[in-house]
């Protein structure tokens, strides 16, 4: 898998819903407008959550990559 | 030698940890093989769930209290003071006092969550809350005198202590004003992160139609931004606005620092392992309630269920026999929907939570259950 470029990774394996969408919110918080972070989730409600949660919020998903055992959701900050 | 098992912090985690360590080692204790020594910053353990009834006159701060050392057994060694450094590498902890044993053989955090306000603008100076007996004291002010107008309460850190008392909170505000007689001039709502109320979905499933019963408004997918509090306006991440009288947050919560400056977690929480408990970065250190990142709730009843798992662990390792327990995320809650009613559930990492319908009698056991919670702390229950 060659892997898109993210300034922040957040990696929340392990964590069950709603966790990795609330990690990747804080991420977002933190984060200056333009910048892409990653979240890196092993949950498959995270590739519905993820979408949904930007559409909402004006950010945008820019890639979804899938790795053996988790995946890889690209967020732009708007 | 004798073997140091040390646990930081008095709450409910390191109190029944602490009881039930001294129970199974009573003898290695007396005999000078094995020092338990609970640590804790303050000398008074705290019950938090009592905060929730005060912002409506129903409890008292001071019901929440008791002494640490009356609760945990007289083998038990108390110390009073703040580990202000942790070395995993040579297992050794630094005080501020310098008053615990530098060594550990064994160590378990519980260490609990803090709040964490001033990472959103505006909310020290525009919010409320009832997390804290300051907050919950400074809340029941505003409430005693609101009378019309807009109450907002918005969950905005997550994870936080204890997830079913922002339900909790509305439907008893919903119910205390009808009661006095003032629902009608008072409009309630209630902001959630996800795309529903609740981070379960059992219990969001169950509880959204109840807020629609009651006339609660919903805003969903509400990460609050900023709050103007000099003129009671907060804006959300999604480009949501909301105007307020009277805001009541969940605000954003960490563990302690030591945690993250240990290397053993991001934000204050312990990666463990969720059956074990045991930190993923570390040798001989467990972390349990809200210190440890399990992803279930941060509630008392989790840290109770965990300690009982850590104390057979730390016995067995102890004396070198397998350890067995392992930790199933049983988690149990009662949830007050109104004054008088509330229902409970009950759930694990495999099975999910059913709620009943609200009823009399399961408030009455939250509240009975609130009264004996001491025998809880002390280890009988």
């Amino acid at each position: 898998m060659s892997e898109t470029q993210a300034e922040k990774t957040v990696d929340s394996r392990g964590a069950a819903c709603p966790g990795p969408l609330m990690d990747l919110v804080g991420a977002i918080r933190e984060v200056d407008s333009g910048t892409v972070v990653a979240l890196l989730s092993d949950n498959d409600q995270s590739l519905v959550d993820v979408p949904e949660w930007a559409a909402e919020s004006g950010n945008e998903v820019v890639g979804t990559e899938e790795a053996e055992d988790h995946y890889r959701i690209l967020v732009r900050k708007a | 030698m004798t073997r140091d098992v040390v646990i930081v912090g008095g709450g409910t985690g390191g109190a029944v940890l602490a009881n039930d360590l001294a129970d199974r080692f009573a003898s290695e204790i007396d005999a000078g093989d094995v020092r338990v020594t609970l640590v804790n910053d303050s000398d008074d353990h705290v019950y938090k769930p009592v905060w929730l009834y005060v912002p409506f006159g129903k409890r008292e701060p001071s019901d929440g209290r008791r002494p640490l050392r009356d609760l945990v057994d007289s083998r038990v060694d108390v110390v009073i003071d703040r580990v202000t450094d942790i070395d995993t590498d040579a297992q050794r902890l630094t005080y501020r006092d310098g008053s615990g044993p530098g060594r550990y053989d064994k160590l378990v955090l519980a260490t609990g969550s803090r709040l964490a306000p001033e990472e959103i603008p505006g909310l020290v100076e525009g919010g409320h809350d009832y997390y804290t007996e300051e907050g919950a004291l400074a809340l029941q002010e505003e409430l005693l005198s609101f009378t019309e107008g807009h109450l907002v309460l918005s969950v905005i850190g997550s994870p936080h202590m204890c997830p079913a008392a922002p339900l909790e909170f509305v439907f008893m505000a919903d119910d205390w004003f009808r009661k006095r007689g003032l629902r009608e001039d008072i409009d309630i709502t209630y902001t959630y992160p996800i795309q529903r109320v609740h981070g379960n979905p059992h219990i969001a499933e169950w509880a959204a139609p109840l807020m629609e019963e009651r006339d609660i408004n919903v805003e969903t997918f509400f990460n609050a931004e900023e709050i103007d509090a000099e003129n009671g306006v907060m804006t959300s991440m999604e480009g949501g606005e909301l105007d307020y009288d009277l805001l009541v947050t969940i605000p954003p919560h960490r563990g302690i620092d030591l945690v993250e400056e240990a290397g053993l977690g991001d934000r204050g929480w312990v990666e463990v392992d969720k059956g074990t408990l045991e930190a993923v970065h570390a040798d001989n250190v467990y972390a349990i309630g809200d210190t440890a990142d399990t992803g279930v709730p941060k509630a008392g009843s989790v840290a109770h269920y965990q300690a009982g798992v850590v104390a057979q662990r730390i016995a067995s390792e102890l004396r070198d026999r397998p350890a067995t327990e392992v930790y199933h995320g049983k988690t149990v809650c009662f949830i007050e929907t109104g004054m008088d009613a509330a229902s409970y559930v009950e759930f694990d990492y495999e099975n999910p939570p059913t709620p009943p319908a609200p009823s009399k009698k399961l408030h009455w056991a939250k509240l009975a259950y609130n009264e004996s919670y001491w025998l809880t702390a002390r280890g009988l229950l």
